[in-house]
């Protein structure tokens, strides 16, 4: 049974982190809105930590480890596809001067 | 876990995690601007790359077969979506990644109930409870979004009598069971029960909800999928997950909020509304008849003009004509005509759709204007060139209370001087609505596929 401090310390993180992203994600600009959607995507393919455990850890059965597997797989698809087409993504939002550059090459 | 097992290892995986979620919220007031948000992006992935080497370290894995093959397998598909999925394909990729997002939280839920439930309090098992729901008709709801917008299934909203209350009776059902589950933690039925009903909850959700409101549903599996994350960190304990899944719930609800807005509708309107179901008895015939240009005609139109705007809609994409555009609006700023571009909110199907695929075929974002900024610029405008746009720009939104999307914020291009409307056929959009701008004096149709009209408009333009 879990200590009711480290719960209650649990929901002030929430309640701060939510506060907080309301603060930071309301000043990106409409211009970058898909490229927003896919970033928040891979940063929460950080559930891939909670998979990790549950595909390696001592003493589980087969089938915790299966369902480790999966979600192992699908997390990291998050995180490495989001971050890579994120990127690729940013890369293509270009000022005036770079676009017309990059265009001549 | 209990202070007494903590070592040397859990502290430096509790560093990482800290250092995780400073970055993370950095990468994301990185995106504030263009300039900024690429750096940023590199932070996140700094972070993420700590956070799971001191899991690795940190906690007491022993099976690493499994770990690794997932690893492996994982990281193969995701680059090769990273390296291969066309921009066009953007609203699809999004709403697949929701769906893994979601799954691996259903999952991790799923094996949390396998192994630690008894070590479960009331609370926590609460925090399962929403993990495992959230996560379930997110997964099924995204991938039936991704297959609408893929087209595999048709993009139509699917409605049949008595929608509302069977989709009542399921989330009754699936809230019967959380409760009943967190009476009973021990109940393995229900708890599977609950999962079953929620992975059809999701799909019940989806299917009557038509094409022009993705970008709504979009926003709304982003922020479930977040949410399932932030529970599953209230489930383990983990406060970075709680962090980064809260930060991406928390986009998802901002991002819902303003597509609503952009559409003048309520989140609920949008979820049970039935858009389609109405509109039979309401679209009003309007008089007049559409008058079509000749290719010349709108090329000297444009050539002559001393200001452009375009304004893109879904057509533009379906045509993948960005780059056919782009060329024309090039052509046409070495003749001296100031060439703008208005972006509304929710042209497309995914938030900021519109950026990206003109971004792709490298237009300044400089070029790019928000609904606010442009709207008052139409009037002084000579040539609104619409491709592929139709409900954006329904003048009948502002001027006619009765019409279904009255009060939806459009851009008026009915005020420049003359509107060059580029379009498939003579039918109606994907609201089924008709649209009077199409009848208006001042503007013309330009039949055809959005790519070959542009590009053929930028010969003819060079030969004016």
């Amino acid at each position: 049974m879990m200590n009711p401090a480290v719960l209650i310390a649990s929901v002030y993180v929430f309640v701060l982190a939510a506060f907080l992203g309301y603060q930071v994600i309301s000043r990106v600009p409409p211009l970058l809105h898909t490229p927003l959607m896919s970033a928040t995507n891979a940063i929460s393919g950080i559930s891939l930590i909670g998979s990790l455990v549950l595909a390696g850890s001592k003493g589980y059965p087969l089938q915790a480890h299966i369902l480790g597997f999966v979600a192992v797989t699908t997390a990291t698809i998050n995180v490495v596809g989001g971050f890579g087409i994120t990127d690729r993504m940013l890369k293509m939002f270009r000022q005036r001067g770079q676009a017309k550059k990059e265009a001549a090459k | 876990m209990s202070l007494t097992t903590y070592s040397l290892s859990t502290y430096f995986m509790e560093a990482t995690y800290l250092i995780a979620s400073v970055l993370f919220v950095l990468a994301l007031k990185g995106m504030s601007h263009p300039e900024t948000a690429r750096r940023g992006m590199f932070l996140a992935e700094g972070g993420m790359f700590a956070a799971i080497v001191g899991t690795l370290i940190g906690t007491n894995i022993v099976t690493w077969v499994w770990l690794i093959a997932g690893l492996a397998v994982g990281s193969i598909i995701g680059a090769w979506m990273a390296i291969w999925v066309p921009m066009t394909a953007m609203p699809q990729r999004t709403a697949l990644s929701h769906a893994f997002g979601a799954l691996a939280a259903a999952l991790v839920g799923i094996g949390e109930f396998m192994v630690n439930i008894n070590e479960l309090g009331p609370i926590k098992r609460g925090a399962l409870g929403f993990e495992i729901m959230l996560g379930a008709l997110t997964t099924t709801g995204s991938l039936i979004a991704a297959a609408k917008l893929q087209g595999i299934i048709q993009g139509k909203p699917v409605q049949f009598r008595g929608q509302n209350i069977v989709n009542l009776t399921i989330f009754a059902g699936m809230i019967g069971c959380f409760g009943y589950f967190c009476y009973d933690p021990h109940a393995s039925t229900v708890f599977y029960a609950m999962l079953g009903i929620a992975f059809l909850f999701g799909v019940m959700l989806v299917i009557p909800i038509g094409s022009a409101d993705m970008p709504v549903v979009m926003s709304l599996l982003n922020s479930y999928a977040g949410l399932a994350a932030a529970a599953t960190g209230f489930v383990l304990g983990n406060n970075v997950l709680i962090i980064a899944g809260t930060l991406d719930g928390f986009s998802g609800f901002i991002l819902s909020v303003l597509m609503c807005k952009a559409m003048n509708r309520s989140i609920t309107n949008v979820l049970f509304g039935g858009f389609g179901a109405v509109i039979a008895e309401a679209t009003a015939t309007v008089d007049g008849v559409m008058r079509e240009i000749s290719l010349d005609d709108a090329a000297m139109q444009l050539a002559f003009a001393n200001r452009v705007i375009f304004v893109p809609g879904y057509g533009l994409a379906t045509a993948q004509a960005q780059h056919a555009v782009r060329e024309l609006a090039e052509l046409l700023e070495e003749r001296g005509v100031t060439v703008k571009y208005a972006i509304h909110p929710v042209a497309g199907r995914m938030p900021g759709h519109m950026n990206v695929l003109l971004a792709e075929a490298n237009v300044p974002y400089s070029m790019l204007y928000e609904m606010e900024q442009i709207n008052p610029e139409f009037s002084s405008t000579d040539v609104a060139v619409v491709i592929g746009a139709n409900d954006v720009v329904n003048p009948d939104a502002r001027d006619n209370p009765k019409s279904l999307i009255a009060g939806m914020p459009i851009l008026e291009v009915d005020r420049a001087k003359s509107v060059i409307v580029l379009k498939r056929g003579q039918g109606r959009g994907f609201s089924g609505l008709e649209n009077p701008l199409f009848f208006k004096s001042c503007t013309a149709m330009l039949y055809g596929d959005a790519k070959s009209s542009l590009s053929h408009l930028a010969q003819a333009v060079q030969h004016v």
